[in-house]
């Protein structure tokens, strides 16, 4: 068997989130340094606050200030902490029961060890410098001496009220692509482009997914198809994408490559725009340090009957 | 819900089950290269084929692979063409299960085709899943899948229900009968370990590992033309807590308790149970809420502690009862499967074989 190939694939995303009312509030005001719960009919307040309540569904509007100082209900000692978590330094998870609230929070506990962290010790939250209405505005929760902190008395309306979030998100992967993927890969890297023929209805497979989707079975057999190809069908592009340096508009076909039984897609460059048709013969060009074919150009032979790939449209 | 609740609806079984061995790493297979022998398994033991099954449902989850619909290209591996019916689930292959038992209730299909994989190998499977939490409060601070189970743990051992040795006594027995299951990652003697996450260590954590499950369902009489002795689905039912971890009580779980009782659990004992605990303390939250006692084999397989594949974990379950049931080792079976952090959803099903 080949070496597997292996690569990095990072997946990073900006989430932005819109607020209803009473997740704005609660963020809004962390960014104020109050912390809002909201009260059920039941006369319990929840903290953090949701919009709808978890035992009736009733929908809940009524905000109410709890103090920064809790309890901690359960904990766990963290003491290798990972990316994006609120400490570098080791910490415990804590959930805290807020003073005046019924509920708790999720967050971290700055403490120097374990021996140091017990369920029902006292804790108060530091805020953190700069704040953008997130519950990242908790930096964290520190050891508090004492009872509950004065309320600030807020009525829980803001000017300028945070309406939404940004919640970045990283997610990193080592991208492999099994086996036949891998043996495709490998041939481009010599130019060639290799499919898997199907067993039992005999199609080959360009580029090959390890399995024929019409049979479910598994295909193995390699068939070097190609270079040339048919164009099957084709759009004209017209939109410039971003960071794009092709210029419009360009042409994007199916391409059926000779042998193979299906069609992928390219670019056809080499012959204006609006003179690519159906069946017109065409061949890979490959760039210096390219992986795959950069785009396709007319071979200059007779178009193929239209018969010789009506099943691979 | 149970069968005797809707009178004059079809029995329906698990008359097959496979599953892949479970690896820590998978490198060379595509999802669809994983999980094809798994599928041509399955329809081997009953001699149906893919254009004989009615429906035809799955489960995974993208953010495994990191990659858009991945679900599709494992359809490859069913031979979707001429067309099928079809559908997905973005969880564990129990739910997938469940989707499929309603589409045979409908008598809308007589057979069905249940499957599910996960690969974790790609990426860091703690990390990969604290995008399942609450977007706007928790998955901010990134709190991983370890450090959840372990507020959980800490909870139960602050209620004086567990304590560090009793957790691992857990770990410590499910990889030992693991021995028996070929298809296992962790089996024998497994060091406890140090902390991963205090108070749980290494050895109260679930193996990473990539894997892929199916079963096959199907209706009234056909079930016995398939297998001989088909593991017939008394009951069936999911539930959800709140999704605010601070609002449950850790130390309970009365989704799966309500669950367990629309399935009819409770009606007459099980002699055998398969839970879907990934970690050591959840398995006594989970023997509390479905009341069983010593007299109940509990994951005989050696359940999640000792291969916990995403996505298919909970099938497995279903399909490690229903086997057992297949073999004559069980007369009535329960299995359960959660999704999601600190059991936050549960499924149970209550499995029973003909009276011998």
């Amino acid at each position: 068997m080949p070496e597997v190939l292996k690569a990095p694939l990072v997946i990073e995303f900006p989430f932005t989130r819109s607020l209803g009312p009473v997740q704005s509030a609660f963020l809004t005001g962390l960014r104020e340094r109050v912390v809002l719960g909201v009260k059920t009919t039941d006369d319990r307040t929840l903290v953090p606050p949701v919009e709808y309540d978890p035992v009736t569904a009733e929908e809940l509007h009524d905000l109410v200030e709890v103090a920064a100082t809790g309890t901690v209900t359960t904990w766990a000692w963290n003491h290798a902490p990972r990316r994006g978590q609120p400490l570098a330094t080791p910490f415990a998870w804590v959930l805290v029961r807020l003073d005046g609230a019924d509920t708790a929070l999720l967050h971290a506990l700055d403490a120097p060890g374990p021996g140091a962290v017990h369920t029902g010790m006292r804790v108060r939250i530091r805020w953190a410098e700069e704040r953008t209405g997130a519950i990242t505005d908790i930096a964290c929760f520190e050891p508090h001496d004492g009872g509950p902190a004065e309320l600030t008395g807020t009525t829980g309306e803001f000017t300028d009220p945070v309406t939404g979030i940004v919640a970045p998100a990283r997610l990193d992967y080592t991208y492999s692509p099994g086996r036949a993927q891998s043996a495709y890969i490998e041939a481009l890297a010599t130019r060639r482009t290799v499919g898997e023929r199907c067993p039992s209805c005999r199609k080959v497979y360009v580029p090959p997914r390890g399995a024929c989707p019409t049979c479910g079975v598994p295909t193995a057999e390699q068939v070097e198809v190609g270079p040339r190809g048919t164009v099957t069908t084709f759009c004209i592009v017209n939109i410039k994408a971003k960071n794009l340096d092709i210029e419009v508009p360009y042409v994007y076909a199916h391409i059926a490559l000779d042998g193979a039984g299906l069609a992928l897609h390219g670019r056809i460059s080499g012959i204006p725009y609006d003179q690519v048709r159906m069946g017109l013969r065409v061949e890979p060009v490959w760039t210096d340090d390219a992986r795959y074919p950069d785009h396709y150009r007319p071979t200059g032979e007779p178009d193929a009957d239209y018969d010789a790939y009506k099943e691979l449209l | 819900m149970t069968r005797e609740e809707t009178p004059g609806v079809r029995d329906i079984a698990v008359v097959a089950f496979a599953q892949t061995d479970v690896l820590r790493t998978t490198d060379e297979l595509s999802e669809v290269e994983m999980l094809m022998p798994v599928l041509h398994s399955v329809l081997d033991r009953t001699g149906l084929k893919t254009a004989d099954i009615g429906f035809t449902c799955s489960g995974s989850c993208d953010y495994l692979a990191g990659r858009a619909f991945s679900f599709t290209l494992a359809l490859d591996g069913v031979g979707a063409w001429p067309p099928i019916s079809e559908s997905h689930v973005e969880t564990d292959g129990a739910w997938a299960l469940y989707e499929a038992w309603t589409k045979l209730l409908t008598g809308d299909a007589d057979t069905a085709l249940v499957y599910s994989y996960g690969k974790s190998s790609p990426g860091s499977l703690r990390d990969v899943l604290t995008r399942q939490l609450d977007p706007y409060y928790v998955a901010p601070l990134w709190p991983d899948s370890v450090a959840l189970a372990a507020l959980q743990a800490q909870a139960l051992i602050d209620a004086g229900e567990a304590d560090e040795s009793a957790l691992a006594s857990i770990g410590t027995r499910s990889r030992r009968v693991a021995t028996l299951n070929s298809h296992a990652q962790l089996r024998g003697t497994v060091a406890q370990g140090d902390y991963a996450v205090r108070p749980l260590r290494t050895g109260d954590c679930p193996p990473v590992g990539d894997g892929a499950a199916a079963v096959i369902l199907a209706a009234g009489e056909r079930a016995r033309e398939l297998c001989s002795r088909p593991a017939w689905i008394r009951g069936i039912d999911h539930r959800v807590e709140a999704h605010s971890l601070g609002v449950r009580d850790l130390t309970d779980s009365p989704s799966t308790r309500l669950a367990a009782e629309r399935a009819g659990a409770f009606e007459r004992p099980v002699d055998t149970a398969e839970l879907h605990a990934p970690f050591s303390a959840q398995e006594i939250v989970l023997r509390k809420a479905l009341r069983l006692d010593d007299s109940v084999r509990v994951n005989l397989s050696g359940g999640a502690l000792a291969a916990n594949p995403m996505m298919a974990a909970g099938l497995i379950r279903i399909g490690e009862a229903a086997a057992r049931i297949h073999r004559g080792e069980s007369d009535r079976a329960l299995a359960h499967a959660t999704s999601g952090p600190c059991l936050q959803q549960n499924l149970v099903a209550v499995l029973e074989g003909d009276a011998r």
